[in-house]
């Protein structure tokens, strides 16, 4: 049983949608007994950090997803929450979760079209069993205007350019997240989404 | 590097796609789940689902469309068409649409985009202008002027004006329809394009005249366009998504490609 946390961010029925197209169980949810008796956590999100956290703290998610890591169960995050599992986040200037130390910064507004919207390659830093099967030509959708920059390079897992090279891919142990949207990714995005029904958690 | 999207508009009326020509005169041409399918299997990057009729009685009829779409699509789409305030936008979001085009309740209440922005976020908010070619004027600077209600009404608004300003609502993305150059196949209207997408930091659609592949090659070379929309080139089968992705890569247009 997949758990997707719910806490009022837009495409959470889409990931569901997905994963039940994949013949995967889930459900979506915010209470913490169902999310920390799961075998797995999707942590998705669109929208602004600063109402995210908000509404993350004012369910008491922030120290139940803490718990999730703690526990080992793998968690996914998508989008805004590839962004809100940082340390902090420029845009409101926002305390997130900090599961993986490191900031969430704007994209710098000079040439660029902001939001960075559309298909865009990504590539590996370093192996991880997500992208088992995944094409390195393989693009993926994204829509975003802040970009995760974690502190140490050990925890970008691949990169994609858009007037600067960030962090398209981070993860730490039993956590991963991708900046771009696995539930709107094409086949690709579903194969990533399927690798993780099945992931231990384990990173090697 | 961000590839170029290619987007396809299904317009809808009672649940069927359909087709016309400069707004006049419509067709059916087939089911849109069906259609949406088989794009979304050649490898469109994105659908936009117009509803034309967009009276309130049919509104349940799209949200069916879209509901049945979002299980079988795991590729962005928007919906438009009637959409005229916050519940209209929840409605179709929640029945799986990535994003909202709004363009008549834009222009005559511009609060909605940034009420829409607000609570969805501003890559949920797609502008749809409908622009035609005008006399330059103190009024309309730019020589091209806003119309709305599915390109029947002018608005004495410029186009450029209206862009900029609805970038500063908070709009995330806007889709450009030329009127002129809608439904000719004879390509997008080249100027208007430059104009907009130089004048704005938000991405911008090119919509309205695309016939052949080289229609799209221009609008990418040419002009600062992010994203091309296409309609009946794909709907009456003279392409298919995958021959005009081959197409633009030959030609050095950055495309997402089925690998």
């Amino acid at each position: 049983m997949i758990s997707i946390i719910d806490y009022r961010a837009g495409n959470l029925r889409s990931v569901e949608r997905a994963l039940l197209h994949l013949g995967v169980t889930c459900r979506i949810t915010s209470n913490p007994l169902e999310i920390l008796s799961s075998d797995r956590v999707i942590f998705p999100g669109v929208g602004a950090a600063g109402r995210a956290m908000d509404v993350i703290k004012s369910l008491g998610l922030d120290v139940v997803i803490r718990d999730v890591v703690n526990n080992g169960i793998p968690l996914l995050g998508i989008c805004l929450g590839a962004q809100i599992i940082l340390g902090e986040s420029e845009e409101d200037s926002t305390k997130c979760l900090n599961l993986i130390p490191g900031r969430v910064r704007r994209f710098p507004g000079s040439k660029l079209k902001i939001p960075h919207m559309g298909w865009n390659t990504i590539v590996l830093t370093q192996p991880h069993p997500l992208l088992a099967g995944i094409d390195s030509r393989a693009q993926f959708y994204f829509v975003h205007s802040y970009y995760p920059d974690p502190e140490r390079d050990e925890h970008i897992i691949a990169k994609t350019e858009y007037g600067i090279n960030f962090a398209s891919i981070i993860g730490k142990d039993n956590v991963v997240a991708t900046q771009f949207h696995l539930e709107k990714s094409g086949g690709y995005g579903l194969s990533i989404l399927e690798n993780f029904s099945k992931w231990d958690g384990r990173v090697r | 590097m961000l590839s170029k999207r290619i987007i396809i508009c299904l317009d809808v009326r009672e649940g069927k796609t359909t087709k016309g020509i400069r707004f006049k005169g419509n067709v059916d041409i087939g089911d849109p789940v069906d259609m949406a399918r088989e794009y979304y299997e050649q490898g469109v990057d994105e659908l936009v689902f117009y509803d034309i009729t967009a009276s309130s009685d049919d509104r349940g009829i799209l949200i069916d469309v879209v509901n049945r779409v979002a299980q079988n699509i795991f590729i962005p789409f928007s919906v438009g068409g009637g959409i005229r305030n916050v519940d209209d936008m929840y409605s179709v979001l929640d029945a799986g649409a990535e994003k909202i085009s709004i363009n008549t309740a834009a222009v005559l209440k511009p609060g909605l985009i940034s009420e829409g922005a607000r609570i969805f976020g501003n890559q949920c908010i797609v502008l749809g202008m409908d622009a035609k070619r005008v006399e330059k004027s103190r009024y309309i600077p730019s020589g091209y002027e806003v119309w709305i209600n599915g390109g029947r009404t002018p608005m004495g608004i410029d186009a450029l004006k209206w862009a900029k300003e609805a970038e500063d609502w908070g709009a995330g993305e806007i889709c450009l329809n030329s009127i002129d150059a809608d439904g000719t196949n004879k390509g997008y209207e080249l100027t208007l394009t430059s104009l907009i997408s130089g004048a704005v930091s938000i991405p911008v659609i090119a919509s309205g005249g695309a016939g052949k592949p080289e229609h799209l090659k221009d609008v990418f070379v040419e002009t600062g366009a992010d994203a091309a929309l296409i309609a009946s080139m794909v709907h009456y089968k003279n392409y298919t998504v995958d021959q005009i992705k081959a197409y633009l890569s030959g030609e050095g247009v950055l495309v997402r490609e089925l690998i």
